[in-house]
This record gives structure tokens, sequence and C-alpha cells, in this order.
């Protein structure tokens, strides 16, 4: 058994002349938890995609369960969900359409699916909370169905490591938390590891056991507790940020815009008097 | 009824319906992955670029099908190529490389004018000249076609949606590309005689946007597009010899007046079916209660903001 799920080696990315990441080594163990967080256009999305071979590499090694992956090659047995972005919401599919491709390797020769795999695609929406959607068109969901039939489809094959880019942006509060507590419980119950990029950074203090953060290249890694701080926020995001703990549930909070934000001249509210700096 | 079977009397009309609705149906089932590619204008720069390669298979006297069909392959891998650099569009890709191609086929017509072929039978369609040869090649096209495209269903329709992902997830997309670009070259070649490279491109388009203002399932809709494309090129065979007008132009003009048609009942549908959801409607919910206990809003510096 490989001793890391995932292994970087001075991993240095590209798209044609212009570099993304430049010497990124990483390692993360089997079952953790892991969520990359950065500004935009940092290249979080890029090193998750080097990690599924999707990605030019210009240099460095990456091993995905102890095997070696080659740019256009992609690792075996994981799940990935991308961004909503990307998807064709007109193209003529329903949502077991979409979950089923999730198992395409392993199905029968024949078009159609046959009554086990139909099963299991009800199963798996129905443990997503989807499971009278079925028969509909992907269009016609709003955004946290949208995003449930993605996570169905990452998680109809069983993987054992999953991909996440931003699985909680456009859904509300409620479904972003349903997410995040069934990716949880993969984790924690499954064993799955999993590893996400996120621009939610209160979500991820509160939830998250490992967080790398990216900025071109890997800034810092590590428990929230230690890279919640200000300077290393700060130099992440190269802008001034401000950590504080909820003092009623004694989480890390990320205020991002603090005291030099374009309405840096108003009081602070009353709802801040809670709160107290850390870091 | 008489009138309905007196063609029947004439072979090149029975060769002509069989061979119009197998193409028919051929670019139907094609077309759908065109469309959903948001390729459409591949069938029209490829028919123009399997004339090139018609017109160097004849000079080097190599078989027209082999020729013009290994000649529109490699066009449409060239295509895949150029189009995957992130600076060149799809589009611009098919217009350089087709048009560079139709360009090579004029520039050697215009340079060796000893041709004893027809070439404006490959350009605006004959099918009342189909021989033996054309409907074997037609028929094993459409056969192979529909059998791959039935045994890759899946994979098909995942790398249409999301080639990347698709990868991620096993499919061989490059395997898959790689067999459309031939089932599609395949597909022009054969269709060219038949509707001409002019109109390849309508016949390509045309029954899947038909079809898929009626479905939203792929599945329906390979199979609508195939059903609508072969009964096109039946009927229009029909028009082409009631009215005496070419049968590509009368099998694409049926194609475009069924578009036009299903066009209009969908949206007068939907129009029906809105009207009678907002007169049906009751308020989704009441709206929120106030919280008490907070101060009323009042005009502040706040409101001002923009001022």
């Amino acid at each position: 058994m490989a001793t890391h799920a995932i292994h970087l080696d001075h991993v240095s990315c590209a798209y044609e002349a212009s570099v993304v990441l430049r010497d990124v080594s990483l390692r993360i163990p089997p079952g953790q938890f892991v969520g990359m967080i950065g500004p935009s256009g940092a290249g979080k999305t890029t090193l998750l995609r080097s990690m599924l071979g999707l990605v030019p590499r210009v240099d460095g090694e990456v091993t995905v369960r102890g095997r070696a992956v080659a740019p256009g090659r992609p690792p075996s047995g994981v799940g990935y969900v991308p961004q909503v972005e990307t998807v064709d919401w007109g193209f003529p599919v329903t949502v077991e359409n979409v979950v089923l491709m999730g198992k395409v390797g392993r199905m029968g020769p024949w078009p159609w699916p046959s009554r086990a795999d139909r099963r299991e695609v009800a199963e798996t929406l129905q443990r997503l909370g989807i499971g009278q959607l079925g028969g509909r068109h992907i269009r016609e969901l709003s955004g946290g169905p949208q995003q449930r039939t993605f996570l169905a489809r990452a998680l109809i094959g069983r993987p054992r490591l999953l991909f996440l880019d931003e699985p909680t942006a456009s859904v509300d509060v409620k479904t972003r938390d349903d997410i995040l507590h069934l990716l949880v419980q993969l984790n924690r119950d499954d064993g799955v590891t999993v590893v996400m990029t996120t621009h939610e950074l209160n979500t991820v203090a509160a939830h998250l056991p490992w967080v790398v953060c990216v900025n071109a290249g890997i800034v810092a890694q590590g428990p929230p507790t230690s890279i919640f701080t200000a300077p290393i926020l700060s130099r992440t995001f190269g802008t001034e940020m401000r950590v504080v703990r909820d003092l009623e549930t004694g989480n890390l909070l990320v205020a991002e815009a603090g005291t030099h934000g374009p309405f840096s001249s108003r009081q602070p509210s009353a709802a801040s008097h809670q709160l107290s700096a850390t870091g | 009824m008489a009138h309905f079977t007196e063609p029947f009397h004439y072979e090149f009309f029975r060769h002509g319906l069989l061979v119009a609705t197998l193409v028919g149906a051929l670019c139907g089932m094609i077309g759908v992955s065109i469309i959903l590619r948001r390729m459409s204008y591949i069938g029209h720069g490829l028919s123009h670029s399997v004339f090139g390669g018609a017109v160097v298979s004849y000079l080097i006297h190599w078989n027209f099908y082999l020729g013009a069909g290994l000649w529109g392959f490699l066009s449409a891998l060239l295509i895949n190529a150029t189009a995957k650099r992130r600076n060149i569009g799809g589009d611009a890709a098919i217009g350089i490389v087709t048009t560079a191609s139709f360009a090579l086929g004029v520039a050697l017509i215009s340079k060796s004018r000893t041709f004893t072929r027809n070439f404006e039978a490959a350009l605006f369609g004959n099918i009342l000249g189909v021989t033996r040869e054309d409907i074997l090649v037609i028929a094993a096209v459409t056969a192979v076609v529909a059998l791959a495209m039935f045994f890759g269903y899946k994979q098909l329709l995942f790398a249409t949606f999301d080639p990347e992902l698709a990868r991620v997830y096993g499919v061989p997309t490059h395997w898959v590309d790689t067999g459309f670009a031939l089932a599609l070259a395949a597909t022009v070649v054969a269709s060219m005689n038949v509707v001409g490279v002019t109109l390849i491109a309508a016949a390509i388009v045309i029954p899947p946007t038909t079809a898929r203002l009626l479905t939203k399932s792929f599945g329906r809709l390979l199979i609508l597009s195939t059903a609508i494309g072969a009964a096109c090129g039946f009927f229009g065979m029909f028009l082409s010899y009631e009215y005496d007008v070419a049968s590509g132009a009368a099998i694409v003009l049926l194609s475009a007046a069924l578009f036009a048609a299903v066009y209009a009942i969908t949206s007068a549908k939907r129009l029906l079916l809105s009207h009678r959801q907002v007169a049906l409607s009751e308020p989704l919910r009441s709206p929120a209660p106030p919280i008490t206990g907070l101060a009323p809003a009042t005009a502040g510096s706040d409101d001002h903001l923009f001022d």
C-alpha cells in the first residue's frame, strides 16, 4: 500500500508560456481531508488538476495511490467534481444520465443501463437527498441539486480519492452544510481521501483538518489553527487579513476586509462585538 | 395511389430513394454529436475539404471513396489538433483547414483541364446517377456508423458532454474523437454524390436541431434525429420527382420546412404553457414575518451611498 494517497514532487505547471505553479511539493496521506485556499488565479484549480493529469507539467512528478500520473493519463479509482461553470446546461441529459457517467467503465456493452445500474443511481441520489429528481433535465434544477448531481456522479464509482473544485460555490448555506457533512462522513466513515478547493475561508477554518495555502506555489500548509493567522493569510491572499475567534463557538473567523477595505471608515457593527482578535 | 407508386417503376428512382433515405438517416445520426459539440460548420467545411481530396484521388488514379475518405479523415484530425491550441477556436480551425483543402482542389482543376469526371455532381449532388457501388458504400457506412454509435453510446455521450471529465472516468476520449472523425469523414464522402458538397451541412445540422426541440434526452435525440433525417430523405425524393428540382435541394428544403413547423408549434406550446402556469399559480409562500425588536430602517447615510 502506498504511503501517500497523493505525492507531488517539485511540480511546475504551465499553460503554454505562462507558468501557473512553480516547484510544488505536497504529500497527502490516505484518509486526509484537505482544503486548498488562495486568491483567484493563484493556481488552486491547476494544482487539483495536476493531481488528475489534466494540465501540462513542465517539471516534477505526480504520484496518486502509488502510481505515477502522466499528463493526459488520469489516475484510476478517483472521483472528480469540476467547477459548475464548465457545465453545458443546455445539453440533453437527465440527472440519471449524468450520474451514470460516473460508472461508465463498469457498465455492460449495451447503451442502456441495467436494473442494477439504475438501482445504484437511485440509491446514490437518495443518499444525496435528490432521489426524486432522477428524470429531470439538469437545467431544470436549482444550484443545490445541480451540485448534488455532480457529487453523485463522483460518488457512484465508489472512489478512494475525491477531488472537488469549489463544490460549495453558488449554493445556499443549508446546501453547503449538507455537502460538507456528506464529505466529512465519507472521509470519516469510508476513509475516502478528500481534496477540495474553496474560497470559503470560514467554512474551511471550521471544518477541515488540513489546509494548503496556494499562490503560484504552496505558501503554507497545516491544520487551521496554525494556518489561520493574519501573517500567513495576508501573504497568501496578498492583502491585509484579520483572523478572529468567535467567543461563542470557538471557531476561527477570517475578516477579509479588516479595517482597510472600501468601507473601512464605517464603525464596526454590533454583531462584531462578540469577536476577539487572534493570530 | 397510382401517382404515388409511379416513380417506383424506374430503377434510378428506387436507387435514389434508398440512398437518400440512408444518407438522411446517416447525416441525422452523426449530426447529433456535431451540434452538441457546437461544430455545425464542420459538415460544411469537411465537405469542401473532401472535394480537394476527390480531385487529388482522381489525379493519382485512386478510388474516389478511398482517396476522398482518407483526405476527409486527415482533415478532421488536423482540425481537432489545430483547435486544441488555446488561442485558436474550433471554427477558425475548420475555416483554415477546409478552405485550404478546397482551394487545393480548385487549383488542381484549373491547372489540369483534362477532367472527364463530373465534379458538378459532387458539388450539387446527383442522386439519379447513383451506382450499385454507391449504394453498397452508403449502406456499409450507415451500418458501421450505427453499430459504432450503438456500442459506443455511453462513451460518446460522456465525451460529448464533458471530454475532460470523461477522460478522468476512463473514457478513451482520444479514440472516441478519432473514431468520430473517421465516421464523419465517411459520412461526408458517402453523402457527397447524393446531396452534394454544398448541402451536406444542412443534412447534418437540420435534423438534430429539429429533434432537439422535441426532446431533452440524448438517446431519444439520436433516434429522432435519425428518423427525421431518413424521413426527409425519403419524402424529399418524392418532392424532387414531383416538382422536378434537384434532389439535394428538395431534401434540405423539406428539412428546413419541418424545422420551421416544429419551431412554431413548440414555441406556441411553450407560450400557452407559461400562460396557463401563471393563471393557475398562487403566491408561492407568504413573506417571512418581520423580526420584532429591531429598529425600523430609516433613511440614513447608507441610503445615499451612490449619490
